[in-house]
């Protein structure tokens, strides 16, 4: 057993502190248990969201020593030794008490993304694909809402742009629709303009910061990015449209 | 609709404002650093091709990378400004364009010198207008019309790798010979890894299985995208030994290196 400085976020959007607590720890302990220990023990009004303590659930998000990450999943051996443990709630978002942020923008925005669509099944009443078809899809599948890249995004932490822009998070929900063999739907124009894809300026922040390692840059907004070039940006892509539509006059 | 309004124990603004501890300005530093002196040389290179009938940009069968293709110019028209008299300056604008429109490019440019944001969850600078791609910088979305040209080069640069094997006596291996077939290597590397060509050979299509051609083309994205993995190491790699090649040309060409012959 060994005493630690933690020194945690009281308060809320209005204002608050950050106030110190010496809080014994085991080995192996994660972040989270030494909330709850704080909680047991000392401030049992502390408020903090949590569900699985596993990294499925995506609630404990908040910032460790600065850095956006699952309470439940960082271990306090391995932060650096000396200094206290800040643990911050996440800062793009209102903060309602203590740890616990309103992510409700979130769903807000989420419901204004065209749902997937699929094309009509084959004859026999049904879809076919193929694993290859769907790997890249998966990938972003993985996502567990924890929002912690929203909150490290930079155009939404410190640019406010929850108005003008998805998000990272919204962006991969929008890659595996766009990516997806059976969808039918183009959101490109919706990427291009509400969805903002263009205050992104892939700096990967996002990337770095998700407990899924999902590569939200390189393998979501980057290939969204290069859809959008295709339909706005890309003069040789136009023309071999206009000469598809000459030739074809019934392709749509 | 939404703010986040923040109490001042928690504020994010303000440059470099920042509850992390370890050690994020490392790489902003050394990779700024070393960008900056690559552009120091590279302009200073590309304007100084040397004397007429002596050029610094060959020797032997070699060229420096800076100057191939080489176009010249048998007199320069009075008005055109004496320092922007160098063969370099048809070719380097392709490479130029196609590398500050680069995706991994621009993460380090915003990040390094327009410290938007310096680092991640690390503050900016107060009251700024951001615009991100949408504004001003939204030319990078020509990055594909840099990648044509810069996959002619890497073709160009394959002919002069291997032209540098061939003396006026005869084949041979120089040191030179094999920098300047490294270089185009390194460039293939660069180049077949970007983001844009791996959207272009397969990552555009939705349905990989759909056909025949779809299947050879997962084939490929799929080895794209294995090189695309390390595309920063291959920007830099090539970056310095793009340089390095220019410079090895030049100082064997000035006399201050000889040119080791192995064969
Ligand atoms: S890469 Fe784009 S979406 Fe991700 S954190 Fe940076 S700006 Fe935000
Ligand atoms: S993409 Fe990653 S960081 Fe973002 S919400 Fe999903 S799991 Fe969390
Ligand atoms: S408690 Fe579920 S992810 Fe941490
Ligand atoms: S060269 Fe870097 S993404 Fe195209």
């Amino acid at each position: 057993m060994e005493k630690l400085i933690f020194k945690v976020y009281r308060g809320d959007s209005g204002k608050g502190e950050l106030k110190e607590y010496q809080i014994e720890v085991d080995e192996g302990m994660v972040v989270l248990d030494a909330i709850h220990k704080l909680q047991a023990t000392q401030a049992p009004d502390l408020a903090c969201r949590w569900n699985c303590k596993a990294g499925r659930c995506g609630s404990c998000s908040a910032e460790i020593n600065g850095f956006p990450k699952l309470m439940c999943m960082t271990r306090i051996d391995e932060l650096p030794k000396g200094n206290p443990i800040t643990v911050e709630p996440m800062k793009a978002f209102p903060i309602i008490k203590d740890l616990v942020t309103d992510v409700s923008w979130n769903y807000e925005v989420n419901k204004t993304i065209p749902p997937f669509t699929p094309k009509p099944p084959e004859p026999d009443g049904t879809w076919r694909m193929q694993q290859k078809d769907i790997d890249r899809v998966q990938e972003f599948r993985k996502c567990i809402e924890c929002f912690l890249c929203q909150d490290v995004c930079h155009v939404l932490r410190n640019h406010n742009k929850h108005s003008q822009f998805i998000g990272p998070r919204f962006l991969i929900r929008v890659a595996s629709l766009e990516m997806h063999p059976l969808d039918t739907v183009d959101r490109r124009e919706l990427l291009k303009d509400q969805f903002g894809i263009g205050f992104c300026n892939i700096t990967k922040c996002c990337t770095e910061v998700c407990p899924e390692r999902i590569t939200i840059t390189d393998n979501a907004i980057i290939p969204l990015k290069e859809r959008v070039v295709d339909r706005y940006y890309d003069p040789l892509a136009w023309l071999i449209r206009q000469l598809k539509r000459v030739f074809k006059p019934s392709a749509k | 609709m939404h703010k986040a309004t923040l109490p001042k124990e928690l504020e994010t603004t303000g440059l470099g404002k920042t509850a992390r501890k370890d050690k994020w300005l490392f790489e902003p530093l050394w990779t700024g650093l070393g960008f900056a002196i690559f552009v120091v040389y590279s302009t200073w290179g590309a304007l100084n091709p040397g004397p007429a009938g002596h050029p610094y940009y060959e020797w032997g069968p070699y060229l420096s990378p800076f100057f191939s293709p080489l176009f010249l110019v048998k007199a320069w028209p009075d008005w055109w400004p004496k320092i922007l008299r160098t063969p370099a300056l048809f070719v380097l604008w392709a490479p130029l364009g196609f590398r500050a429109t680069c995706y991994y490019f621009r993460k380090f440019f915003y990040r390094t010198y327009l410290l938007d944001p310096p680092g991640c969850a690390v503050g900016e600078a107060r009251s700024h207008n951001y615009k991100g791609e949408k504004g001003f910088f939204i030319y990078q979305n020509l990055h594909r019309w840099f990648l044509y040209p810069a996959v002619a080069l890497v073709i160009i640069l394959f002919y002069d790798g291997v032209k540098a094997f061939f003396f006026a006596d005869g084949f041979g291996i120089g040191v030179g010979s094999l920098v300047l077939i490294i270089e185009p290597i390194l460039i293939a590397l660069f180049t077949f890894s970007c983001n844009s060509f791996r959207h272009l050979v397969g990552g555009n299509l939705d349905c990989y299985s759909c056909s025949f051609s779809n299947r050879a083309r997962y084939q490929v994205w799929g080895k794209v995208s294995l090189l695309n993995r390390n595309h920063m190491f291959w920007f830099w790699i090539s970056l310095g030994w793009v340089g390095f090649s220019d410079f090895y040309v030049r100082m064997v060409a000035m006399g201050i290196w000889t040119d080791w012959r192995i064969l």
